[in-house]
């Protein structure tokens, strides 16, 4: 049973978890413009942390319903990404990071979804065919100009309007994207 | 390296006095002049810089001054030159640092001098030769170089070499290039003189530094489904004295010793050393901070000494479950995680030396702080870096940082450090207590005190 103290820590978590999210995703975006291209092994670092404060963003979020019922709506998927839904489901075990920055590889990748995930994974959406190529440019693949100001805004409109599930959800698979 | 050395061990009581400072005075540093490495020679005659703007600066030991104690560590301009140029890859639309990420010296074989320096991409070997004579007397040109008319030659001479001032040249004798999809972060000539490595965030490759146009792979790290990528190699060093071995430092914080004789594909580790994680200590970025930004041998080849971002950890190379000594850099810190995480200083890479006899380990800090671990005393410590105390000879007054409480005088806060200010890249005269710390844009270089 959780008290009304275990739901403020959580809360705290919570915020604290988005807040790590928040500025992760922002590095990710900067290093895009960064001279000498995507640094893998940064990339590598803020990908550990952003998986880290996921993880503890969703299980403190699951903590604090108060009952764990379905997972939340999703996002639509991107069309211009072969990215999964994000789920919600931390695993004990850390999954494959969500973003892999190698200079070889620009295009969309994106996560594998936990085990849970099975119900809604079919085996012919989990093809793994990159769509991204194919589709027309968006702004945010990376490109010799910048745009950070559409991500900037998608994700400032996600943090006002408040939801918090489609935040978390929204900004990795646009994180992924860019990659 | 023989005891006696490096001379006294430092301990407690040994100290630290100014003697240069190298570089620009304008607090507005000019990026190209961000030192981004440093490093004597094998005689410690030599100080190579390295900066982002793609220029080598090579400092020589006075040698008159040599057998004057107190002067015995001033070093002046020997030479400069562009190692690396900007370069752009079109393929991946990629533009291609000038910033030198390491240099590393040759043992010398003749007059000439020859040290590799590398960026992101691209190791060059160049020589630095000395020439302090000119030949005169030329049969057929004139003193200009305009050639005569050859109706008008009369006579035969012999041409001879007269004095001229000394001209110190730096010309690249081979460029090792295209080998490396990601970003180089080591090089390490290898104890045969024969052949060095380069290391990236996924290879080790091997070179003959003779052969330009082929290197072995050594080490590779990259699955085959790069999703599942768990850690990056961040440095690399061939041992000491066995040609045959070299170690390997990972992002995770674990250290991988390698021999090339076992297989040709060294993927496979003959010693693993890695420390478990104390789980009290775990954050978000407890696996970001056990990320390794350094590893050296000693000289003596029995030990290495590893750099994470809060510490710095010696371990025996028989004992791999646990290093045999850690020293807390700046563990003050470690409540300020997120802070620096939000400001970029976690990223930050920091290096560690050795003394000549591998008694005293030193590495950076921020503030322009540097620290110095004496290993058989367990006595430790802090000293700045600052043009406050740059006069001739003036003694090191050690820091200390309050990391919480009642701040006592001459104490700093730990807010009140400037994390601008970092010291990433220290070095050690082999032989003598003589040191260069390298400051943003500036180069120090210290001696111990005379008495």
């Amino acid at each position: 049973m959780s008290t009304a103290a275990d739901m403020d820590v959580n809360m705290d978590v919570n915020m604290e978890a988005r807040r790590i999210l928040a500025v992760s995703i922002s590095k990710l975006y900067a290093s895009r413009a960064q001279r000498g291209g995507l640094r893998l092994h940064r990339s590598l670092l803020l990908s550990l942390v952003m998986r880290s404060a996921r993880d503890i963003y969703h299980s403190s979020s699951r903590d604090s319903e108060p009952h764990s019922g379905p997972s939340p709506p999703e996002e639509p998927m991107d069309t211009t990404s072969s990215v999964e839904p994000e789920r919600t489901v931390s695993e004990p075990q850390p999954t494959s990071p969500s973003a892999q920055a190698a200079t070889e590889e620009p295009e969309a990748e994106y996560e594998r979804g936990a085990s849970g995930d099975k119900e809604n994974l079919s085996p012919a959406k989990q093809s793994r065919k990159r769509r991204g190529k194919t589709s027309a440019a968006p702004d945010f693949l990376p490109s010799k100009r910048a745009r950070l100001e559409p991500g900037e805004e998608r994700y400032a409109a996600c943090c006002r309007s408040g939801h918090p599930e489609s935040l978390t959800s929204l900004s990795l698979n646009r994180v992924i994207s860019a990659f | 390296t023989s005891d006696g050395a490096a001379g006294p061990g430092p301990g407690a009581d040994m100290q630290w006095c100014f003697s240069q400072v190298k570089g620009a005075i304008d607090d507005d540093v000019a990026e190209a002049d961000i030192i981004s490495t440093v490093e004597f020679n094998h005689t410690g005659e030599l100080l190579a810089t390295g900066d982002k703007g793609g220029r080598v600066v090579i400092f020589q030991q006075e040698i008159e001054n040599k057998n004057l104690p107190q002067f015995r560590s001033e070093y002046n301009v020997y030479s400069t030159f562009q190692s690396h140029e900007p370069e752009f890859d079109y393929l991946k639309s990629l533009e291609i640092e000038e910033k030198i990420n390491k240099i590393r010296w040759l043992p010398q074989k003749n007059a000439a001098q020859f040290l590799l320096s590398t960026n992101d991409k691209t190791i060059k070997l160049w020589k630095i030769s000395e020439r302090d004579k000119r030949p005169e007397g030329y049969n057929l040109k004139e003193e200009d170089g305009r050639y005569k008319d050859p109706n008008s030659i009369t006579a035969l001479r012999v041409p001879v070499l007269i004095p001229m001032d000394l001209m110190v040249e730096a010309s690249p004798r081979r460029v090792f290039s295209n080998a490396h999809t990601y970003h180089i972060n080591s090089i390490s000539v290898n104890s045969d003189n024969e052949t060095y490595l380069s290391a990236d965030d996924l290879r080790i490759n091997l070179w003959n530094l003779e052969i330009t146009d082929r290197s072995f792979n050594i080490v590779d790290i990259k699955p085959t489904n790069m999703e599942e990528l768990t850690e990056v190699i961040t440095a690399a060093e061939f041992h000491p004295l066995h040609c045959n071995t070299l170690v390997y430092s990972s992002s995770k914080g674990t250290i991988r010793l390698c021999d090339m004789r076992e297989s040709a594909l060294c993927d496979k580790h003959s010693k693993l050393f890695e420390e478990p994680e104390d789980p009290s200590n775990r954050s978000f970025f407890s696996e970001i901070i056990s990320s390794i930004s350094d590893v050296k041998f000693s000289h003596n080849g029995r030990y290495m000494m590893t750099r994470d971002y809060l510490s710095v950890k010696v371990w025996d190379l028989n004992m791999e479950n646990r290093p045999v000594e850690t020293y807390q850099v700046h563990e003050y810190l470690r409540s300020k995680l997120c802070s620096l995480y939000e400001n970029d200083c976690i990223f930050d890479k920091f290096e560690c030396c050795w003394n000549g006899n591998d008694s005293v380990v030193m590495t950076g800090s921020y503030n322009n702080f540097f620290r110095m671990f004496e290993r058989s005393q367990r006595r430790d410590v802090t000293l700045e870096a600052s043009r406050e105390n740059s006069k001739p000879l003036q003694v090191l007054k050690p820091r200390k940082v309050c990391a919480g409480g009642k701040r006592k005088k001459d104490e700093i806060s730990v807010d009140s450090l400037d994390f601008n200010k970092k010291i990433l890249h220290t070095a050690w005269h082999p032989q003598e207590n003589i040191i260069a710390v390298a400051t943003t844009n500036n180069l120090y270089i210290f001696q111990d005190k005379v008495n």
